[in-house]
């Protein structure tokens, strides 16, 4: 397709150990376009975080390609930044310097050191942490570090998004108001994203497409949703909309009627 | 770093004395002599923690650098050594408690000057309360130095080496 931004052909996984390889990944294709809001959900050990690792670049890919902007990807790199479930911010820099350290090293060339400062500056505000600038990871509570990784994957200025569960270790409450400033920050910048997720509520309230997956081993694209809601959605008034409701109700059938986990579909 | 590691564990459990007439064979000196000995007792421990803190490092850290596409040096400077720091620093406080271990052992082998000397010197006096004495100092600098090395391992990890 000439039109989509990224495109995922055809990939396969394997893990070879010793003799024996399980194939974790089967036959998967995706085509996303520019600012489009994907989410990725599957039961746990579907392989949805080793796709995302394959569209990082950080897995190295057994068949098939990934291609972003008609380059194909296999390496790691800014241009496709990761927000990973447990934050991984650097716990002996503070956020700014966390923050500063992809600015100065994806814009070295690029930007001045003032300009470098304004941008970390700009992506902290981004994410309401100026307050926080100077204080450690472990000064600041689980969400305002993921606010942080959110800013420092943002600095990167990324063609594509990657958030890996990114709410998942969070509250309830933290966790709404996190996907909330997810949710103004898509609408202000555009970006395109890709979200693995397992949480149903957060996958409707904040995507454009999901993407269901199959349960593993040699999982596989099930079904993807399009979701039709307009933009912006505000969490309240969508609780009762039907078309919210008949998304989240599609999902819950894939996921606890034709895809049970495993483990459930033993008992 | 791996397949030297049972070297490391045969080195570290030759007890510091047993450096000494090696040592001083090699240098035909006290003062060289007693210095290599010290040397040869601290090094273990701070080779086999910096190992460990290396080993150690998460992945998460690891893609971050993969992510951001960090060289070798940057990796090396803006990671891994900060990283390996809480374990360096546990390294160093063993390492400089071993160190003044050997620095009192070797002073009353090699005599002249030290406490070590000092404690050989008051024993072959017969003036016990002045051995005393010096055990009671030699404890409290040790753990002085101790408190020292934990206190610039706080101080330089940000806190995230224990103290």
């Amino acid at each position: 397709m000439a039109s989509s931004f990224l495109s995922i052909e055809h990939v396969s996984k394997s893990f070879a150990r010793g003799q024996s390889a399980t194939q974790v990944l089967r036959d998967i294709n995706l085509s996303i376009v520019r600012g489009e809001y994907v989410s990725i959900i599957g039961h746990s050990g579907c392989g949805k975080s080793t796709l995302l690792n394959l569209i990082a670049g950080l897995t190295k890919i057994t068949t098939g390609g990934i291609i972003l902007e008609n380059k194909e990807v296999n390496e790691p790199g800014p241009d496709r930044a990761v927000v990973f479930q447990n934050h991984s911010l650097l716990p002996w820099l503070t956020t700014y310097q966390n923050v500063k350290l992809a600015v100065d090293k994806v814009f070295s060339q690029l930007k001045s050191r003032a300009e470098r400062h304004a941008w970390t500056m700009h992506n902290l505000e981004l994410v309401q942490m100026v307050h926080a600038k100077d204080k450690l990871p472990a000064e600041i509570s689980g969400g305002m570090k993921q606010r942080v990784g959110i800013a420092r994957a943002l600095a990167m200025e990324p063609k594509v998004l990657l958030l890996d569960e990114p709410f998942g270790a969070l509250d309830a409450l933290t966790r709404a108001h996190l996907q909330d400033s997810v949710m103004q920050i898509h609408a202000r910048l555009g970006n395109t994203v890709i979200m693995i997720t397992h949480d149903v509520d957060e996958a409707v309230l904040l995507s454009d497409r999901i993407v269901m997956m199959t349960n593993g081993p040699s999982a596989t694209i099930g079904e993807i949703l399009d979701v039709p809601l307009p933009r912006p959605r505000k969490r309240l008034e969508l609780s009762s909309d039907p078309t919210y409701l008949r998304s989240r109700e599609a999902v819950m059938r894939f996921l606890y009627e034709r895809h049970r986990a495993p483990a459930l579909q033993a008992a | 770093m791996r397949g030297l590691d049972p070297l490391f564990q045969v080195l570290r459990t030759v007890p510091p004395l047993a450096w000494l007439p090696l040592s001083l064979a090699a240098f035909r000196d006290g003062q060289p002599s007693a210095i290599f000995v010290i040397f040869i007792t601290a090094i273990w421990p701070i080779i086999i923690n910096t190992a460990v803190g290396i080993r150690n490092i998460p992945t998460d850290y690891r893609n971050v650098a993969a992510v951001l596409r960090l060289n070798q040096l940057e990796f090396f400077w803006k990671i891994m050594i900060p990283a390996a720091a809480p374990y360096i620093f546990t390294g160093l406080r063993i390492g400089i408690g071993l160190s003044w271990l050997a620095i009192v052992a070797a002073e009353m082998l090699i005599g002249g000057v030290g406490i070590g000397f000092f404690i050989w010197d008051a024993w072959n006096s017969s003036r016990i309360s002045e051995i005393i004495l010096a055990l009671i100092y030699v404890g409290l600098i040790g753990f002085m130095l101790d408190r020292l090395v934990a206190g610039i391992g706080h101080h330089a990890t940000r806190g995230t080496a224990t103290s």
